[in-house]
């Protein structure tokens, strides 16, 4: 066992010779949630503002053709513009979200009471427009329908006659119920993190070892082979774990300073979080280290390796497109399988949903048993004489 | 001491090592002579366990190398074909590293690797990383690795290689000191020369078979040659993969 702790230190200690590698594990691993979890929040943020009313900015083409129409709009809360000289290219170029232009014949129509014509300029591939053009066209129609009782009131007839049905809207989302689909993401970027801290190491450590021929004269010691690798384990497991440990730090003081309360969101990072994301993440640096690992022993070249364990970073992603895009019901066996199960608690302890204390049990035991099989595998590959020796 | 028997090895259908039997005996330097693919470095990588022979027994004073290959490895020391050193750590902490998985004790470590520095000559470059080193400063780095548990055997694969003149003396002057300490020393070789001038004794490899196991006084009269190179060219019937 000492031997192995001899190789743990050592590669420990080379490794953070190398700024790169300490980058990744101390820098750019661990930010990776908090960005991603900032950017998030603000995208949440514009979007709950927009629902608010403010004044809505309308570049208006034609607007003296319709006086009493402008001075509905400006009562709703419209802040009225002068219209651009093309309101299709100002829409096209993304100079206005929306342009409305009301006809010169407007009036005349208005008067005699036929369907006046206003047009409403828009580009619908434009999702961020899409909020200013929905409320346009509300206010136009409840101006129309107004209009419309009016007209039926002055010649005697209930306007209740062209309103057979009454809708009313009861919408039942909330902040956070509408953001579930963005935050769904959130837990593969602290999965990326420990996978970033372990990568450079898990390289290093064979194809690396290998590419720079020492693995032949190291393997020349007498110790056992799968000493050495436990301890090239480790030291991988080890900046994963480091990594982890700091991405889930790092995002709990981001996630204080964010303004969640604001827009009524009840994001609950605290203490209980950090404790129960960190156990049931532990064990999962431990499966991407000797996944990594594994994968890199498979290389022949330190480049094959990086190309290898770069496309592994796609693995991660599956369980999280899957609970992204099928929005499968919260189930107690997601526990057991690795990335998934870490996908499901650091969601629902994100949303102050209830995680049991067994689901997290699970989850480790499972995660940690796939992880051992994993170390396993890789300690056979390392029995291999080819293995060993170099190009 | 080292003794090999009737050592087989392939590759697929490729025979690396067809039959090969020496001995390799303590205060004497013992030289693998062969051209390029002849079986000397798989001869060797069976020797110190990395891999494993078909046929044949392997013992290193006495210790079965396919029964106890940790023992073994334990008792040699080696230089192999592959000599890389970690770019990041110093030359003394390459070596320290080592010294530790032998599982000798810090002040030892560092006694050993002050002697080797000496008996080296690596003062200039002991302490700086080793990124950057001349091959010369490797290979010395390599060596003084590879003895740091201070081993009765010592298996150097084509120590000299990519080593200029004044290395190689350098080389020399060590392989026979290590002779003179009592131990026993195994290294191959496709130079004629470098052989000529060290070895007590000469294996002659040529397709994975020992075509001869002499003195080098024996080998010129075996063949009938006076210059060995020539001797040798006779012995492996053609001068292909032979550089001087």
């Amino acid at each position: 066992m000492k031997s192995t702790l001899v190789v743990f230190l050592k590669e420990v200690r080379e490794n953070l010779r190398d700024r790169r590698t300490v980058i990744n594990t101390l820098v750019t691993g661990p930010l990776m949630a908090p960005i991603i979890f900032v950017i998030l929040i603000n995208t949440v943020i514009t979007r709950e503002l927009d629902k608010a009313e403010k004044p809505l900015p309308l570049p208006v083409v034609g607007a003296e053709n319709a006086p009493n129409l402008i001075a509905a709009l400006k009562q709703q809360n419209v802040e009225i513009n002068p219209g651009p000289a093309d309101a299709e290219k100002a829409v096209r170029e993304q100079d206005a979200d929306v342009v409305l232009r009301i006809p010169p014949d407007f009036e005349k129509s208005w008067s005699k009471g036929e369907p006046a014509q206003v047009e409403i300029v828009f580009d619908e591939s434009q999702r961020d427009a899409g909020s200013a053009i929905g409320r346009l066209r509300g206010l136009l129609d409840s101006y129309a329908q107004r209009t419309g009782a009016m007209r039926l009131l002055s010649r005697g007839l209930s306007p209740s006659i062209i309103r057979p049905l009454a809708i009313t809207d009861r919408d039942q989302s909330t902040a956070q119920s509408r953001s579930s689909g963005l935050f769904a993401m959130l837990p593969y970027f602290f999965i990326l993190g420990g996978f970033i801290g372990g990568m450079a190491l898990a390289i290093d450590t064979t194809a690396g070892e290998r590419e720079r021929q020492s693995l032949e004269p190291l393997l020349a010691n007498p110790v056992p082979r799968w000493q050495i690798l436990a301890g090239k384990l480790s030291a991988t497991t080890a900046f994963a774990i480091t990594t982890v440990f700091l991405s889930i730090i790092s995002f709990s003081l981001v996630g204080q300073l964010m303004p969640t309360e604001k827009i009524g969101m009840s994001l609950e990072i605290g203490v209980r979080f950090v404790v129960c994301t960190l156990f049931v993440m532990l064990p999962l640096a431990a499966l991407l280290a000797s996944l990594q690992t594994l994968v890199a022993a498979f290389a022949k070249s330190y480049r094959e390796a990086q190309t290898y364990v770069s496309l592994m970073m796609l693995v991660p992603v599956l369980p999280t497109l899957i609970l992204t895009v099928l929005p499968i019901k919260h189930e107690f066996w997601m526990y057991a399988v690795p990335l998934m199960g870490q996908q499901v608690t650091i969601n629902r302890l994100l949303r102050g949903d209830f995680v049991p204390v067994s689901g997290l049990v699970l989850s480790f035991v499972c995660t940690a048993v796939a992880a051992l099989i994993l170390c396993a595998l890789t300690v056979r590959i390392y029995r291999s004489e080819k293995l060993a020796i170099s190009a | 001491m080292i003794d090999i028997k009737h050592l087989h090895k392939s590759f697929g259908k490729v025979i690396a090592v067809d039959d090969v039997s020496f001995q390799a005996r303590d205060g004497e330097i013992t030289g693998l002579l062969g051209p390029n693919g002849a079986g000397k470095t798989t001869t060797l990588r069976c020797l110190y366990t990395l891999m494993k022979p078909e046929r044949g027994q392997i013992l290193v004073d006495g210790i079965d190398a396919s029964a106890d290959p940790i023992s073994v490895r334990r008792r040699l020391g080696v230089l192999p074909d592959a000599r890389g050193l970690y770019k990041r750590l110093t030359a003394r902490e390459n070596i320290a590293y080592f010294g530790q998985l032998h599982g000798l004790d810090d002040k030892t470590i560092r006694a050993r690797t002050d002697a080797a520095i000496v008996a080296l000559d690596m003062h200039d470059f002991a302490d700086r990383r080793t990124e950057g080193f001349s091959q010369g400063q490797r290979v010395k780095t390599a060596i003084a690795r590879a003895l740091i548990h201070d081993p009765n055997n010592v298996i150097l694969d084509e120590p000299t290689n990519g080593l200029d003149v004044m290395a190689t003396r350098a080389m020399r002057e060590f392989l026979k000191r290590l002779r003179s300490e009592g131990r026993c020393v195994l290294f191959s070789s496709h130079i004629m020369q470098e052989v000529a001038a060290l070895c007590d004794r000469i294996v002659v490899i040529a397709k994975g078979r020992v075509i001869a196991d002499e003195s080098p006084e024996a080998l010129r009269q075996q063949t009938g040659e006076t210059n060995l190179e020539d001797a040798f060219v006779k012995l492996i019937g053609t001068d292909e993969g032979l550089a001087a």
